[in-house]
């Protein structure tokens, strides 16, 4: 489905992801966003070179454990948002994706949260969060799904 | 070799002491770790605190078999190199983790071919011993790749998300007539 040729800009989309497994699962999304003017926000600076020539934001990695960070990661992300502008933003979690979500909504965009395959019995706490936030919140397992009254709409594997 | 990873954030000593102790006993097998920002000395281990991209990759490639916490990024590392994986889950009640989710990460993913579950560190050497003989065999080494893309009914999902236009106003509480004000 490439973009309309009304459209003024290609649509971009900026995809966050904490790292480690946050990050692999993101990576394996990609061929979804063909054609789109892709940005990847991650943690480990060294994440750049996966995807590059795409454009790359670092932002401090932090967790519900870490409120000082947290509000830095925040600030960070609002930045990222604010340059980027994005049209979509899609996340494979954790933390980082749904204060992500939570600014861009701020700006009209289109949100996903996807929670990550990890949490097969309850849906993490960030997916909780996203869910009076974002657009549409996925849990990669049928029966979190159902007991968490979000979406299943397949898996990164 | 063995790569034995359990991520950047938090210690798993349980599995990493072991893992020592193993080698210890197994000097002809160079075993590589990273082991997140410990200060803990694996004196038969080769320790890094944090590997990037890049330097992870290239263990993963060069490695027979991946010792690991039950982390999805290793999982589909491993699963993506056709590598055996044996996973040992982080427990909470350790202080390995914030919750138990990597037990259920680790019963889901057992039904991996190249996935071997073990809830003790007792059960390591055992686990080693199996898997480096099937590696040996030339069994283990011709593990299925799996495929670097998530399932065609997830990209589908995304592809219809992204490029579906208009399904609400583009307007947000900072935006005054579709003109965005900060």
């Amino acid at each position: 489905m490439p973009p309309s040729p009304s459209r003024p800009r290609p649509t971009r989309l900026l995809a966050v992801s904490s790292g480690g497994g946050h990050w692999v699962q993101m990576l394996r999304l990609r061929p979804a966003f063909a054609g789109a003017e892709v940005h990847f926000a991650s943690v480990d600076p060294s994440s750049a070179q996966m995807v590059a020539p795409a454009p790359f934001h670092r932002f401090p990695d932090a967790n519900k454990d870490r409120p000082f960070r947290l509000i830095l990661t925040a600030l960070r992300l609002a930045v990222i948002v604010a340059r980027v502008r994005p049209d979509v933003v899609i996340s494979t979690g954790a933390a980082g994706g749904y204060l992500a979500i939570r600014i861009a909504r701020l700006i009209g965009a289109r949100t996903m949260f996807i929670d990550s395959i990890a949490n097969a019995r309850e849906l993490s706490v960030s997916a909780r969060l996203s869910k009076g936030v974002a657009d549409r919140v996925l849990s990669q397992w049928p029966g979190v799904a159902e007991n968490h009254g979000t979406e299943f709409c397949g898996a990164v594997i | 070799m063995i790569f034995a990873t359990v991520g950047t954030q938090l210690p798993f000593d349980r599995l990493l002491s072991a893992l020592n102790d193993w080698a210890h006993l197994n000097p002809n097998v160079p075993v590589t770790a990273q082991t997140g920002a410990i200060r803990t000395q694996y004196a038969h281990l080769t320790c890094h605190t944090h590997l990037d991209q890049a330097a992870f990759a290239a263990q993963m490639a060069q490695a027979s078999v991946i010792v690991a916490h039950a982390g999805m990024g290793t999982i589909l590392a491993a699963a993506e190199a056709g590598k055996p994986v044996i996973l040992m889950p982080r427990r909470a009640a350790y202080g390995e983790h914030r919750n138990d989710h990597q037990l259920a990460t680790a019963a889901e993913m057992a039904v991996l071919s190249n996935v071997t579950v073990i809830d003790d560190a007792r059960d390591l050497g055992a686990a080693l011993a199996t898997t480096l003989a099937a590696t040996l065999a030339k069994t283990a080494t011709v593990q299925p790749r799996l495929a670097a893309t998530a399932s065609p009914r997830l990209l589908d999902t995304l592809k219809d998300f992204i490029w579906l236009e208009n399904t609400r106003p583009a307007r947000g509480p900072l935006m005054i007539r579709g003109r965005m004000r900060a």
